[in-house]
Parts: structure tokens; C-alpha cells; sequence
């Protein structure tokens, strides 16, 4: 026998048992990583949802939960639909070109029929949900030029009557409008349009 | 037990062990007050153990039966408030020794060399116990634990192309939901707590390697006696031991004091809004973070500006990442030729002063209003603006400031003051 150390040997068996177990240990760690995403049952949880607007006064809003996210429908009054228009140049995103909305959506009052908006009722910057202000000037608290719309709690986010966010404010577009149809002049179907389930 | 401990050394060094990081461990004579914190640390850390293994025996991690079992541990486990009551008291207390333990490296330079290693783990530690705390904030399943949650979480949507994909897997769900509060229970009690210990573990480990710093800030190993013991040493059992012993009676004293008297401390420790169950259509009005957060929270909602094209989303989330990243480089970024605050000049002592006055009034912003006018003159996202340049200043100009600073003369053996 021969007792000198072959180190060229030592080292690609050392480097080949290394790689192998690497492959090994990649391979192992997918099954760990994939069972954290969302569940079948929690992707099956998407259902959509009716909401009843007959008894939704003018200048008034319900929420409802859909797929655990509260969503808004809010019946504009003609007074808050006219000041729609005029605040294009205070706003981030005043056209919804980079906002994500169904394009039955994608215009100033961002909604099917003017005067009913349906909106996701989460902050595009970190998930808070907004409150309503809906008291115009110096009564809002929010300045004395505010026309009502919503303010974020957490980092102070704006957004108008339309949900479209204002400038230099640090939510980057404007709130989510979902996919909605009617189902009748009073029932709104959300989470589902002519496209088909979203 | 002489003959029971020779039996257990022949097979495992326990005396060898017990010698060298205690009875043989020569620490410098002249540890002042602030070398209290780092055993204070291990102590909350033990307590937080404890209640935390009692607190998990009543406590139910799902989104049905989480707050009520919160409040069954309040009101009818035996002695069950007192459990909850020092964990959540724990976990502020905790923070306020880790901080002043920190602050202390930067007075006498304990980050330098040769103790980088110890200060990056140190940095490694903190950090794991800021996901601990949040995570663990998470588990009453109160409505500002939901919230919290929901932005804490979201902050990853910032990140562009895999960061919703990636907020996504965090949640195990499309929301903050049931998933979300099994899976941070796990890492609650289980994955963290587990790697905390092997890293404190390493921390002290590395700290022995090299030694401790001191008050002056020189190495004591350069002075050494004919049995290469340090002159300026002595063996940390039982000279500090005993010390700390006494200094954790001390914070024991205090902390009880809050847990018996003032557990919610003002809504600063256990925040109002938490004492309602979790409501997915309503954020609280007041959303705060816990006030060991806030002023990197502060850093966060201060950017409200896009640039380059990109969302000032983004960059609020990357500036409130390097508040905390910066701290990983402060070995390197400081280039002063003095460790101690004792012998270093007029430039420094002025940016830790302005470093410490920054943190603590971005933390009080953190816990107001941005648009609301709690100081003079400025609203609080101006005022968090202008503190967020000082902060970051402290460390960005470091190099620059410390290089040029006028230093006093280090003396040769240590000094008590």
C-alpha cells in the first residue's frame, strides 16, 4: 500500500460530494418554501360577493368584505361629481394611466355609472385602510382647499372623491377599483364582470 | 462533587470552560455603568423565554380563537396577567437595554477594531429582534396587530417585480389572514427564539475571543504581568458577576414597577387600539408602530418625493432599510485613531449628540400625526424630514468628521472617573 495522500483525489472528491449535496439541498428546500404560499383553500376563498345599494343615501357608503379586503361603494352626490374634474393638476395619477382599475373604470369618476364607485378600500402604499372625509373645507381638518375624499391613517396618503391619489404623497397610484358589474339597478355583483370571474 | 465534577472533566471540560469565560475571563477594572446592559440583556432574554413557554400552554394561534385566548390568559388562568404582563412588558424593556447597550459601544468605540465581528453580530441580533417583536406583536390578533402586520408586510410590495409575488409568500394568503398568524407564531417561538440563542452565543464567544473594551477605550491585553494576565484585569467571576448581579436587582426593581403599575405604560408599551379584536375594514385611526420602531418609521413616512421615475414608496422603504443597514458599516465608516468619547474631539461628541437627539425626536414623530404640528413652526413630516438628514449625516459624514477631528492623548493604563 502506498501511504502518501493523494490531495488532486482528496479535493475532487471533497468538491464533487460538496456540489451533489448542494443540488440535494436546493432541491429539498423547494417543497419547504412552496407549502408557505397561499393554500388551495385560501385561493378557493375568492368568491364574489353581492352588495345591496338600495338603501345607500346620496353622499353615503357601505363597506363590505371581499377576499378579506374591505371594499367601498359610495353614492356620489352631483355637487362631489363636479369637482371631480377641476383637480387634475393637484393629483399623482389624475387619468389612471398607471392605476389599476377594469377599463369601464379608467376615466375621471372611475366607476360605471358616474355617480356609484366601487373601490378597494386599501392604501396603494402599505395596506392601511383610509377613512372617509368627506366634510369640505376647514371642517375636514385636511386644509381649507379639501373637496372631500379619503385620508389614509398610517402615512397620511389623500385621495380624492374618484379614489385618485394626490401628489407628493407616499401612496404611488390611485386605489384599486375591482371588478364589478350590476346585476340589477340596486344589486352590485363585485369580483366578477363580463370578463368573467377576476 | 469534587469526584463527580473530575469524572464529568474527564469527559467534558466543564472546568476548562468555566475558567476561561468566567473565572479566568479578565475583563478591565474600570467597567462603569453602562457595562451593565449587556447582562441585562441576557436577563430580559432569559425572562422572555419563560413567560413566553408559559404564555404558549394558554394560547391559541388562530384568527378565530387568538384574542379570546389572550383574554382567557388575562382573566382566568391563574397568575396568567402576570405572565402576559412581563412578556409584553419584556419585550419594550428588552429594546431599552439593547439601545442603551448600543449607545454604549458608541461612546467608547466598543464597535472598533477587534471587535467588528462582535458588532455585526450584535447588529445581526438586533435585527432578529425587531422580527421577533413585530411578529410576536402579531399574535393577540388585536386590530392594531392586524394593521401593523398588514403595512409591516406590504412594505416588500415596494420592491420591484417579485414584491408582491414575494409579500405573497410571507402571508401564506392574499391578506393578513389565519395562515399569516400560524406561520408567525412558528417563527415566534420557535425559528427566532432558536437562532437568537446560538447567536448571543457567538456574540459573548467572540467577545471573549478579543476582550472587552472599556470606559477609555485602550486594550488592556498591552499590559500584561509574568503570568500573561492583564495588569488592568480582573477575573469578571466573581468581581462582575457580583456587579451584575446587583444592577439586575436594580432593573428588576424598575421593571416590575411597570409591570405591577403602569403594564400598558400610557399606550406606549401595550397600544389602546390592541385591545379590540382584529377588523378587516376598519385600520385604527391612531396606527402606530411600538415606539422602539418609530423612528424608522419616522424615516419611512418622511420621504414623499419620487425620484428618478421611481415611487417615493419605493424609497421610503429603502431609506428606512439603510437607517438600519448603516449600522452594519459603522466599524469602517469610523476613522478616528481614539476609541473613547473621553479622548475624542469636539466633532464627534457634537454628531453623537445630534445622532441621539435625532433618534429620539424621530421616534416621538413616529408617534404623531405627519401633518399635524407637534413641535414649533414646522409640521412633524418636515420636522421628520430635517432629523432624517442629521441621522443619516452621523453616519454618511462620518468618515470625514472623525479623520479630522481633534483628539486628546490616550493614557497608557486605565483611569476611573
Amino acid at each position: 500500500m502506498d501511504d502518501r495522500i493523494d490531495n488532486k483525489r482528496r479535493r475532487f472528491l471533497t468538491n464533487v460530494t460538496a456540489a451533489a449535496w448542494a443540488v440535494g439541498g436546493t432541491v429539498a428546500a423547494f417543497p419547504f418554501i412552496r407549502s408557505m404560499t397561499p393554500s388551495e383553500r385560501a385561493k378557493a376563498a375568492g368568491a364574489p360577493v353581492v352588495i345591496d345599494i338600495s338603501r345607500l343615501e346620496p353622499g353615503q357608503m357601505v363597506k363590505e368584505e371581499w377576499r378579506g379586503k374591505p371594499v367601498w361603494v359610495i353614492r356620489r352626490t352631483d355637487e362631489m361629481l363636479q369637482k371631480l374634474a377641476g383637480l387634475g393638476e393637484n393629483l399623482a395619477d389624475p387619468d389612471s394611466e398607471r392605476s389599476d382599475q377594469p377599463v369601464y373604470a379608467k376615466n375621471v369618476h372611475r366607476s360605471r355609472q358616474p355617480e356609484v364607485l366601487v373601490l378597494i378600500g386599501v392604501c396603494t402604499h402599505l395596506g392601511c385602510s383610509p377613512t372617509t372625509n368627506f366634510a369640505i373645507g376647514p371642517a375636514s381638518g385636511l386644509g381649507d382647499d379639501w373637496p372631500g375624499g379619503f385620508f389614509c391613517p398610517c402615512h397620511g396618503s389623500k385621495f380624492d372623491l374618484s379614489g385618485r391619489v394626490y401628489k407628493n404623497l407616499p401612496a404611488p397610484t390611485n386605489l384599486v377599483v375591482p371588478p364589478y358589474r350590476f346585476l340589477n339597478a340596486t344589486l352590485i355583483l363585485v369580483g366578477e364582470d363580463d370578463g368573467g370571474t377576476a | 462533587m469534587i469526584r463527580v465534577l473530575n469524572w464529568i472533566d474527564e469527559r467534558f471540560p466543564v472546568r476548562k470552560f468555566w475558567n476561561e469565560h468566567l473565572a479566568e475571563y479578565y475583563a478591565p477594572k474600570n467597567f462603569n455603568f453602562w457595562y451593565y446592559f449587556g447582562s441585562l440583556a441576557i436577563l430580559v432574554f432569559v425572562l422572555q423565554i419563560a413567560t413566553g413557554i408559559f404564555l404558549t400552554m394558554h394560547y391559541k394561534p388562530s384568527s378565530e380563537h387568538a384574542f379570546a385566548s389572550v383574554e382567557y390568559i388575562m382573566r382566568d388562568v391563574p397568575w396568567g396577567w402576570l405572565l402576559r404582563y412581563m412578556h409584553a412588558v419584556g419585550a419594550s424593556a428588552f429594546f431599552v437595554v439593547i439601545y442603551l447597550h448600543m449607545f454604549r459601544g458608541l461612546l467608547y468605540g466598543s464597535h472598533r477594531a477587534p471587535r467588528e465581528l462582535v458588532w455585526l453580530l450584535g447588529c445581526i441580533i438586533y435585527v432578529l429582534l425587531m422580527a421577533e417583536s413585530f411578529m410576536g406583536y402579531l399574535l393577540p390578533w388585536g386590530n392594531l396587530s392586524y394593521w401593523g402586520a398588514q403595512v409591516i408586510i406590504s412594505l416588500f410590495t415596494a420592491i420591484p417585480w417579485v414584491g408582491d409575488a414575494l409579500a405573497e409568500w410571507l402571508r401564506g394568503d392574499f391578506v393578513v389572514s389565519d395562515a399569516t398568524l400560524n406561520r408567525f407564531f412558528a417563527f415566534h417561538v420557535a425559528l427566532i427564539p432558536l437562532v437568537l440563542t446560538g447567536l448571543v452565543i457567538i456574540h459573548i464567544l467572540a467577545l471573549h475571543a478579543v476582550g472587552s473594551n472599556n470606559p477609555d477605550g485602550i486594550e488592556i491585553k498591552k499590559h500584561k504581568n509574568e503570568e500573561g494576565i492583564p495588569k488592568d484585569g480582573i477575573p469578571f467571576h466573581p468581581y462582575y458577576t457580583v456587579k451584575d448581579l446587583f444592577g439586575a436587582a436594580v432593573f428588576l426593581i424598575l421593571f416590575l414597577g411597570v409591570v405591577f403599575f403602569a403594564p400598558e405604560l400610557f399606550g406606549l408599551f401595550l397600544e389602546r387600539a390592541n385591545f379590540e379584536p382584529a377588523n378587516l375594514l376598519q385600520t385604527p385611526s391612531d396606527i402606530v408602530p411600538l415606539w422602539y420602531f418609530t423612528p424608522f418609521y419616522s424615516i419611512l413616512r418622511a420621504v414623499t418625493y419620487p425620484l428618478f421615475g421611481i415611487d417615493a414608496k419605493f424609497w421610503g422603504v429603502i431609506c428606512m432599510g439603510a437607517s438600519i443597514a448603516l449600522l452594519f458599516f459603522l466599524p469602517w465608516l469610523d476613522r478616528s485613531p481614539v476609541k473613547s468619547i473621553r479622548y475624542r474631539g469636539w466633532m464627534y461628541k457634537t454628531a453623537l449628540t445630534l445622532f441621539v437627539i435625532s433618534f429620539v425626536i424621530l421616534g416621538y414623530l413616529g408617534l404623531k400625526h405627519p401633518q399635524d404640528t407637534d413641535l414649533i413652526l414646522f409640521s412633524n413630516l418636515v420636522w421628520a424630514q430635517i432629523f432624517s438628514f442629521v441621522y443619516f449625516g452621523f453616519f454618511v459624514l462620518m468618515p470625514w468628521y472623525t479623520k479630522w477631528d481633534k483628539n486628546k492623548p490616550e493614557p497608557d493604563r486605565v483611569t476611573f472617573k
